[in-house]
């Protein structure tokens, strides 16, 4: 079946072609043509953000809650320039976006026309792969293409630029299974010597680990289930990044908390100590490592990435395994069973009391006394609170994000959407749309900081304008609350611009949008408060003020080791050395 | 898109473990990658090396396979083996790439590289530019009373040892390709 039509038409035909149901984004004078597409159509809901930044932010929402590639489209010029910080936000997270711009006409590109810019330039380092559609014969195909680069192998925000000539001439259109097979077909199948090496090695481990990242999500249910067997079959104790929390249960029995900076202390101590590290999809990133030189240094390391550029880029893998995460894992998990099931009892028996005896320090204590509400009492009440949903959690950039992480369980992936790699002030609220768009009957929570959050508050109209319930859950410190600790802890309490003057009353705010607005600053008002803003259906704005100057802790500071971790108020004189003062 | 040089993940025989992959030692490694010739791909690949701040000492690009559109991009490049391991890596994860092959560790090339060389002078200078150039199977490509340009090909070593000689004899300017190379034998 061939057919012809407009370039416009193509796009909308090609989306649907590939399954999308969604496209968040925002017109311009160079996508008209496409958006007139959408109007005359009902298969493909588009959803109008304030701001393209949010448009990307959304669509990565919607990707990393549903396993789907989220679609975004806008303009050219400064609707690409905006889309730039999403889109090196899902690079850094490896997630699948297709992210489609309008472009001045073919014959004027290069004249400095109304609205231009180089957008395959300057989204080429921050995309997995961009394409310029010189011609209308080649845009479906290219569609197509980008939706498999995007998803195949490590996935990652695409980007296809469509000058608007492209867009008003016909061609034929190519369905999804006549476009061109590409040559980018990554390798999925671990090396079964590499995994029979593994198997060998965890068979007489004393101190195993599993270390678990993002990667476990991003390859899918299966991952998972085939995970929390082999965690299940095997007694190994696991952790994981933040990018990964929800893989493993949070009330599984082998579950130690999140490692790295801010993880926990039996995590980390673990990591330091144990005989054999099992990376599972995580990428040693130095949010993790602490010092290199210094990172777990008795131990065997296997690697198991879908990205060979992962393997040995930080730490040198001893067992690497290029594969996805699911295929390999059922090698795996086959060839341990092969073999007889076998590890050393006995010996992870004692790990796991050594590892007990660590969590009894008890590194997330905290008490809740006087008059302030402590932001982590805050999240203790708000996971207490809603533990009975099936709830999905944002959050922003900052301590509260570690505290998020650190007071909130995840016991499903899919459930957790942070900005992990490249720390983005303002994600939190529009992912939290793209969310609850993709789930409308969820729960969904944006934990966020005051100062992260105004850096997409016009999101409120687009949560107001599609009837989205979501919950923006603010820690409001006043301050930009992890600049504000790193001040403390290098800058001998200089804090220079790291507070929040001029804030806005959030309440009169949300009722400004006509949305609802709860304060809450006594800890004895918190339960019902939150109670309220569950019960309310429609979006709120939860404006907790917290205490100004608590800090997040354990800390690894940089330039230290796993197991030189600070755990509380007392140990942050000259933490942080020279050495450790230049790293971020 | 082929996972570099590892064979295939495995621990036992891959190329981490042929030499030390976290030595300190520099090390030269030229570098051939098949790219379908695309507009920007040249762009892709050295935005990798200057973004990840690695380093290009020589490059060279031409379409080698007309009806198939890919072309061979030669990179000579310097860094320590893990480096060089990762630019390898990275390279092989852009999306139009082909084919990473490092000449320098897998077996033994060829290397090329074409000279163009503009020595003036007179009198005796003169002479001793064009025995020299004799020597080094040089070619005159071009001649004026005071000038030659001589046209020399080989491995770069040899056309920097040329081009040391004709420093005093009045080499004024000098066009070089930079390195083709290709595996020896079949």
């Amino acid at each position: 079946m061939t057919r012809q039509m407009t370039g416009a038409r193509m796009v909308v035909q090609a989306l649907k072609d590939q399954g999308v149901d969604v496209v968040f984004g925002y017109p311009g004078g160079a996508v008209l043509p496409i958006y007139d597409e959408i109007f005359q159509q009902n298969d493909i809901r588009h959803i109008l953000v304030r701001h393209e930044q949010a448009a990307v932010h959304a669509a990565e929402g919607y990707a990393r809650s549903t396993g789907r590639p989220g679609v975004v489209l806008v303009t050219s010029g400064p609707g690409a320039t905006n889309a730039v910080t999403g889109i090196t936000d899902a690079l850094m997270d490896s997630i699948p976006l297709v992210v489609l711009t309008g472009q001045v006409p073919t014959f004027m590109i290069g004249n400095d026309a109304f609205q231009e810019a180089d957008t395959v330039g300057i989204t080429r380092p921050c995309t997995k792969h961009n394409w310029l559609v010189s011609d209308t014969a080649r845009l479906s195909d290219i569609i197509h293409q980008a939706f498999h680069v995007a998803t195949t192998g490590r996935p990652g925000p695409v980007l296809v630029d469509i000058p608007k000539d492209v867009q008003f001439a016909s061609a034929t259109y190519t369905p999804p299974q006549k476009a061109r097979v590409s040559h980018y077909q990554p390798q999925t199948k671990g090396d079964i010597e590499a995994i029979t090496d593994l198997v060998a090695a965890m068979e007489t481990a004393k101190r195993p680990i599993f270390y678990t990242g993002g990667g476990v999500i991003n390859s899918g249910p299966e991952a998972t289930r085939l995970l929390r067997d082999l965690v299940a079959a095997t007694g190994i104790p696991i952790t994981s990044t933040l990018m990964g929390l929800g893989a493993y249960p949070a009330n599984g029995p082998h579950w130690l908390g999140m490692l790295g900076m801010h993880g926990l202390y039996e995590a980390n101590m673990a990591m330091h100590d144990c005989d054999l590290m099992i990376n599972i999809g995580a990428r040693f990133d130095d949010r993790i490592t602490g010092r290199v030189d210094a990172f777990s240094p008795e131990s065997i390391k296997a690697h198991i990435d879908i990205d060979p550029s992962s393997i040995n880029k930080v730490i040198r893998a001893d067992i690497p395994i290029v594969g996805d995460i699911a295929t390999v894992l059922a090698d795996l998990l086959e060839i341990w069973t092969a073999r007889g099931r076998k590890v050393n009892r006995e010996a992870i028996g004692k790990w796991t009391a050594k590892i007990a005896e660590w969590r009894k320090v008890d590194c997330l204590k905290f008490t809740q006394k006087g008059p302030v509400i402590k932001p982590q009492y805050a999240l203790a009440r708000l996971e207490a609170l809603t533990r009975g949903h099936d709830r999905y959690i944002c959050t922003e950039v900052g301590q509260h994000q570690m505290w998020a992480a650190q007071y909130l369980g995840f016991n499903a992936p899919n459930r957790w959407m942070t900005s992990g790699g490249l720390g983005t002030m303002g994600y939190g609220f529009p992912a939290s749309i793209g969310v609850q768009i993709a789930h409308p009957e969820a729960l969904v929570i944006n934990v966020a900081g005051e100062a992260s959050w105004l850096m997409n508050m016009q999101e409120m109209g687009t949560a107001m304008q599609y009837h989205l319930p979501v919950k923006q859950f603010i820690l409001n410190n006043e301050r930009l609350g992890m600049v504000r600790q790193w001040q403390e802890l290098l800058h001998g309490e200089r804090y220079s611009s790291s507070w929040s003057e001029s804030l806005p009353d959030f309440v009169k705010l949300a009722e400004a949008f006509g949305a609802k607005g709860i304060q809450c600053k006594d800890p004895g008002d918190l339960d019902e408060a939150i109670m309220e803003m569950l019960a309310h259906d429609g979006p709120v704005i939860f404006d907790c003020l917290v205490e100004k100057h608590e800090n997040c802790f354990p800390m690894i500071p940089s330039g230290e080791p796993h197991n030189k971790m600070l755990l509380g108020e007392v140990s942050t004189k000259d933490a942080i050395k020279e050495g450790g003062a230049v790293l971020v | 898109m082929p996972p570099l040089h590892i064979k295939k993940g495995s621990s036992r025989h891959s190329a981490y473990n042929l030499r030390s992959n976290f030595s300190d030692v520099q090390e030269t490694h030229t570098l051939a990658v098949i790219v379908d010739n695309e507009p920007g791909v040249l762009a892709r690949v050295i935005g990798l090396f200057s973004g990840r701040g690695y380093n290009i000492d020589s490059l060279t690009v031409a379409e080698v396979d007309h009806t198939g559109h890919t072309s061979r991009i030669t990179i000579v490049t310097t860094g320590t083996p893990q480096v060089i391991e990762q630019i390898k890596a990275q390279l092989g994860r852009i999306v139009p790439v082909h084919k990473v092959n490092d000449l320098t560790v897998e077996g033994p090339s060829v290397a090329r590289e074409l000279a163009l060389l503009k020595v003036a002078g007179e009198g005796e200078k003169r002479v001793e530019a064009l025995r020299l150039a004799d020597i080094f199977r040089a070619n005159a490509v071009d001649s004026t009373l005071g000038s030659f340009v001589f046209e020399i090909t080989g491995a770069p070593e040899k056309i920097d040892a040329f081009a040391e000689l004709m420093r005093p004899l009045g080499l004024v300017e000098m066009a070089r390709t930079g390195v083709a190379a290709l595996p020896r034998g079949r």
